[in-house]
């Protein structure tokens, strides 16, 4: 009995240790191709799962994970020739902690639709303040970032991956995670039984995006291009909403799945069949909220929770 | 000089103003009744100019004469939408906020999908027309004649459509959705069918905004976006779901862009972004909401 447990206890982290040793070690037996695929498939999770720590618990929906993003990617494009990578990365998830801070002090008073309205309408008020600044200052639309081999990309955004989870895991676990879901729940009973809930809303809010900042300081480094419309994609708001709940959202593994199967098939989809991938990623979106509410992980536990019954029905008869 | 440069920014105002006041009454009735916030809004605006401009290069049909055609068409897809998605994501939906959630996810797939259809269909040009396009003066400031006539057909149609929605059984039921829909079901209102006609008849405000912008405009397939942002900043600016709101805030943000435009033309986008930010903060429930 107690083997049984302590192996299962050992099982997951051990399991998450094999998948980490795999991944650091990638460069060395796989082809740069891959590495550059992996690459992209790390930072949709840390886009997911950042915005899952915020608005999985309370359910506020957030469009503003593209102007994190963007900022990230800014910060990047303006300091890349000053400034060594590690510093830029900290810097770009520095500016978008600030940014999400000042988001969140002004905009977290609205709740439901409003919220997510502001969120979209910010992404579009940076987008073209940074267009026009652009214009009146250095007379052109966009800028070319420095250049950095892919598996410097790939480690760097392999180190901000462990971070986000571990931040996601413990924020999970902790008392700020505790004080988040009873925000969800019921908003004002939460700040009856004494949470100070705007407080702890803006910093979560905060801190989920630091790491958000940070991928755009180091993926901005792979488009060697950028202008406004590639920095601030609305693409990138949604992707992350539609892979948390393409995965489930209940658990914290949930998003994680999500987004390395939905940013895999992506993948595939630009590759074989390109004219059509936006027309089959709108199909998927529209199929996946009204069959898959509880996500992939939902469905997996059901059929795995329909099996334990029959278990247990087996046992008794 | 001054009265003409002042009235040359106030009717070009008022005429941006009245298509703005059409497809905003259309985003606020699909959200105000059918709670469904239609990200996809602007892809049945470009429907609808795309229907129009294909039925007058193709038969020459007149394209206020096709509002008659592309108006019936778009109801009814926007009626079948609402039948099959948004009905079925209400029911499957635990709380009405969940499925405000949901249904505004919904409608960006819609958005991809209705928008990537038009591509394939239309492929990605420009297109455009000349219809009514002589000058008229009007005090010294001249406009084409066919912005004059949209602007005419927007108040008409507007006007119309608030007396249906005040006066007749159908627009009680739809005031009564609004309200309260379970309690409005109980009292015999058919809330799945009300609930489906509100937002085919957003749908085909949405499809006459875009006749009228492909009369006075150019029109692309990917054109749909930027005028479903407008519409969400005058519906919110005149109140989400008032649809007496709707108008207001219409010609509002058309003479604010005009205004803008008119010192620096760069800057009214950002204006307009500015103007919905603000507004959220200050007053989140428009000019005029409860």
């Amino acid at each position: 009995m107690n083997i049984a447990v302590t192996s299962k206890r050992l099982f997951y982290p051990g399991l998450l240790f094999l998948i980490l040793i795999l991944l650091s070690t990638l460069p060395f037996y796989a082809s740069s191709y891959t590495v550059v695929r992996l690459s992209s498939i790390l930072m949709y999770v840390v886009l997911t799962v950042s915005w899952a720590i915020f608005s999985g618990p309370t359910g506020y929906i957030s469009l503003a994970t593209a102007s994190f993003l963007g900022v990230g990617v800014y910060t990047s494009a303006i300091l890349g020739k000053a400034l060594p990578l590690p510093i830029i990365v900290g810097i770009g998830g520095l500016t978008s902690f600030i940014l999400a801070l000042l988001v969140g002090v002004l905009a977290l008073r609205l709740r439901g639709i409003y919220f997510a309205i502001f969120t979209f309408g910010l992404l579009a008020f940076i987008k073209h303040l940074v267009l026009w600044l652009e214009a009146q200052i250095t007379g052109t639309r966009g800028r070319l970032v420095i250049l950095v081999d892919t598996d410097t990309i790939f480690y760097v955004m392999l180190v901000i991956f462990v971070m986000t989870l571990l931040t996601a895991y413990f924020m999970r676990r902790s008392k700020l995670g505790l004080a988040l879901q009873s925000i969800g729940e019921y908003e004002e009973a939460a700040a009856h039984v004494g949470i100070n809930v705007t407080l702890v809303k803006i910093i979560t809010f905060a801190i989920s995006a630091i790491f958000v900042g940070a991928t755009g300081a180091i993926m901005a480094t792979r488009w060697t291009y950028i202008d406004p419309y590639i920095a601030f994609d609305p693409l990138y708001s949604f992707m992350p909403v539609l892979m948390a709940i393409f995965g489930g959202m209940g658990q914290l593994y949930g998003p994680v799945i999500g987004a390395a199967v939905f940013a895999y098939l992506e993948e595939l989809l630009l590759t074989e069949f390109p004219y059509y991938y936006m027309l089959i990623f709108g199909i998927v979106l529209v199929v996946v909220i009204l069959y898959l509410p509880n996500g992939l992980v939902g469905l997996i536990q059901k059929w795995w929770k329909g099996g334990l019954v029959r278990q247990r029905a087996n046992t008794r008869r | 000089m001054m009265f003409e440069t002042f009235l040359d920014v106030v009717i070009g105002g008022l005429l941006m103003g009245g298509i703005y006041a059409l497809i905003a009454v259309g985003l606020s009735l699909q959200y105000g009744v059918a709670r469904v916030l239609n990200v996809s809004h602007g892809e049945f605006i470009m429907l609808g100019a795309f229907i129009t401009w294909l039925l007058y290069t193709a038969f020459g049909i007149n394209p206020l004469v096709s509002l008659a055609i592309c108006g019936p068409i778009i109801f009814i897809i926007g009626f079948i939408l609402h039948r099959t998605l948004f009905t079925r994501l209400r029911i499957s939906s635990p709380s009405p906020a969940a499925f405000e959630g949901s249904s505004l996810l919904a409608s960006f797939g819609l958005l991809f999908i209705i928008q990537n259809i038009a591509l394939a269909i239309w492929g990605g040009e420009i297109r455009g027309y000349s219809y009514l396009a002589f000058p008229v003066n009007l005090w010294g400031a001249i406009f084409a004649a066919n912005r004059l006539v949209t602007l005419l057909f927007a108040v008409v149609i507007g006007l119309a459509f608030y007396l249906f929605l005040a006066r007749t059984r159908l627009g009680k039921a739809i005031r009564a959705a609004a309200q309260d829909p379970a309690m409005a079901g109980f009292m015999g209102v058919n809330i799945n069918q009300v609930l489906a006609i509100c937002f085919g008849l957003g749908a085909l405000m949405a499809g006459f905004g875009g006749s009228f912008i492909s009369i006075c405009f150019s029109i692309e397939p990917t054109m749909g976006l930027e005028y479903t942002i407008i519409a969400i900043i005058v519906v919110v600016l005149g109140g989400l779901g008032s649809i007496p709101g709707s108008f207001i805030g219409g010609f509002l943000l058309g003479l604010i862009g005009s205004i803008v435009t008119y010192f620096e033309p760069g800057l009214a986008l950002i204006a307009y972004y500015g103007l919905f930010i603000l507004l959220l903060l200050v007053r989140p429930t428009g000019i005029l909401g409860k």
